[in-house]
């Protein structure tokens, strides 16, 4: 009886914070800006915190997951003879797929946790408080931007981990491996059509984000105000935005590719 | 038109089961100095947060400048609280900009004064607390005392009606706590700015209030001018002015009989 109240206990609670999560989505998004400058200033100050301080780890990882990729896609079909579309292998699967849906875990992993993190400790350290006495609402002054930056961030992002990853399979297949440069470009040209897998790719990602965006602001706005609760929110935020950009993936993906 | 810039009326405010406030009623008269003293634990700071409106009560009502408290929506109630400044108790200074731009937060927010008349109040303002020194340092650099007066200086920054100062003598050397006991008489006297005062400070609060009381239990246990106070005849004032261990306010947070939860071996818990 009693692990029958808890499930349908913590079922309630599911579903309450849902809701809690939904109203606090609508009053970020419904918020208005007290000066276009103002917010313009917040905007840029998070974009070089979420999206810039990204860089690294979205290149580097864009890089070697290229690198990989043309190495493996290289060796599988060179059995076949057709080692010339390694080029269109590696466009394809990084546009399509592992672009949005890398970055997206990487961005969860090093901004989103972040972002519940920071937030979480102005809740510890009475900063939200004291932006409230002020009559600044901590929405517009401390979620929005954040907020924004996230969805602008990672589009952006994925774009730039789709080419890293495709100039790092370039080196390995067509400096290293020896294919024909021409045949690579040319079969990815071919094969890549920008109105479906470009934009789908940014879709995805633009959809990303705001799923882990929204979980992390939040997580960090939820949190317990305590080293434990920051702590726990952060991990929540990454497990809660991973396992959603997964299963976001396979939702988009039907969606896009629509004929079955 | 009323006196009273707050006006507590029969209020209730339960944590869970625990009832921290219990049909209170409690007056702050505009342009005064008033002290809220009281045990630890008797929610001081969570009567600051209920005037402010970061809490609701569950009963009553609050009056903050003839507007009930619990009835304003979320715009009206941003808007009511630019005529608060509030002094945490943990100075709650935002760590990621310097003193300087912690004070003129504010004023930023809710001026259209140019920079340099902006930096000119926050000189004025981190001079009134010893503080002209440290405008270019971040908070961290800060020691706890001077974090408290840096976030004071935030709290008047904008001149508001009504401030509440939570333990602002907390952690102060006995110089700066005769320059914040001043600023605080000072800014009473020259703009006649209300102050709500929670203090553990008994001899400092009431040397500058006009009005103070008592918390205990969840309610008012005493009230009255300072003098009235010192000479009051409650044993419940006797003991937390005296500050005697013994006597009808309980040292000991309420729990189970302390000798059978011994004998238990801790399982009494």
């Amino acid at each position: 009886m009693k692990s029958i109240q808890s499930t349908g206990l913590s079922a309630i609670n599911s579903i309450a914070a849902f809701g809690r999560a939904g109203l606090f989505l609508i009053q970020v998004v419904l918020h208005r800006p007290k000066s276009f400058s103002g917010a313009m200033s917040l905007l840029i100050k998070q974009i070089y915190s979420v999206g810039v301080l990204s860089l690294v780890i979205i290149i580097v990882s864009g890089l070697f997951i290229g690198m990989v990729l043309g190495l493996q896609g290289y060796t599988i079909l060179a059995k076949f003879g057709s080692e010339q579309a390694v080029g269109q292998l590696l466009a394809l699967t990084l546009l399509r797929e592992l672009g949005p849906v890398v970055t997206a875990l990487l961005f969860a992993g090093r901004a989103c946790s972040a972002l519940t993190a920071e937030i979480g400790l102005m809740k510890a350290t009475e900063q939200l408080s004291s932006l409230e006495m002020m009559g600044v609402d901590p929405y517009r002054r401390i979620i929005a931007p954040r907020f924004i930056a996230g969805l602008i961030c990672l589009p952006i992002l994925c774009i730039i981990f789709s080419a890293v990853g495709i100039l790092g399979g370039e080196f390995v297949a067509v400096s290293w491996l020896q294919i024909h440069g021409g045949s690579f470009w040319s079969l990815m040209q071919q094969s890549v059509y920008f109105s479906t897998d470009v934009v789908n790719g940014v879709i995805k990602a633009f959809c990303f984000a705001i799923a882990t965006t929204w979980i992390a602001v939040f997580q960090g706005y939820e949190c317990e105000p305590t080293s434990e609760g920051i702590g726990k929110a952060t991990t929540r935020t990454v497990v809660l935005g991973s396992l959603s950009i997964l299963a976001l993936d396979f939702i988009l993906t039907a969606a896009m590719i629509g004929d079955f | 038109m009323s006196n009273n810039f707050v006006d507590i009326q029969n209020m209730s405010f339960y944590r869970g089961d625990r009832a921290i406030y219990k049909d209170i009623s409690l007056q702050i008269p505009k342009g005064k100095i008033t002290a809220v003293m009281g045990p630890s634990g008797t929610g001081k700071t969570t009567l600051l947060r209920l005037i402010g409106g970061q809490l609701m009560p569950d009963e009553g009502k609050i009056f903050l400048d003839q507007q009930n408290v619990p009835d304003l929506s979320r715009t009206q109630l941003y808007e009511a609280r630019k005529k608060i400044g509030m002094l945490f108790q943990s100075g709650a200074l935002f760590t990621d900009i310097s003193v300087f731009d912690n004070v003129a937060f504010p004023l930023r927010e809710h001026t259209n004064f140019s920079e340099s008349i902006i930096r000119d109040i926050v000189i004025m303002k981190l001079q009134s607390v010893g503080l002209r020194g440290a405008a270019k340092l971040m908070p961290t650099e800060l020691s706890g005392g001077m974090a408290r007066r840096a976030a004071l200086a935030r709290a008047i920054a904008l001149d508001p009606q009504l401030v509440m100062f939570d333990e602002p003598f907390a952690g102060q050397d006995p110089i700066s706590m005769g320059v914040v006991m001043a600023l605080i008489l000072r800014l009473n006297q020259s703009v006649g700015m209300t102050s709500v005062l929670v203090s553990h400070d008994v001899d400092e609060s009431l040397s500058i209030a006009d009005y103070a009381y008592i918390l205990s239990g969840g309610g008012v246990v005493a009230q009255g001018t300072p003098d009235e106070i010192r000479h009051s005849s409650d044993e419940r004032v006797k003991q937390f002015l005296g500050g005697l261990p013994d006597g009808p306010v309980p040292f000991h947070f309420e729990a189970s009989d302390y000798k059978l939860d011994m004998d238990m071996g801790g399982q009494g818990k």
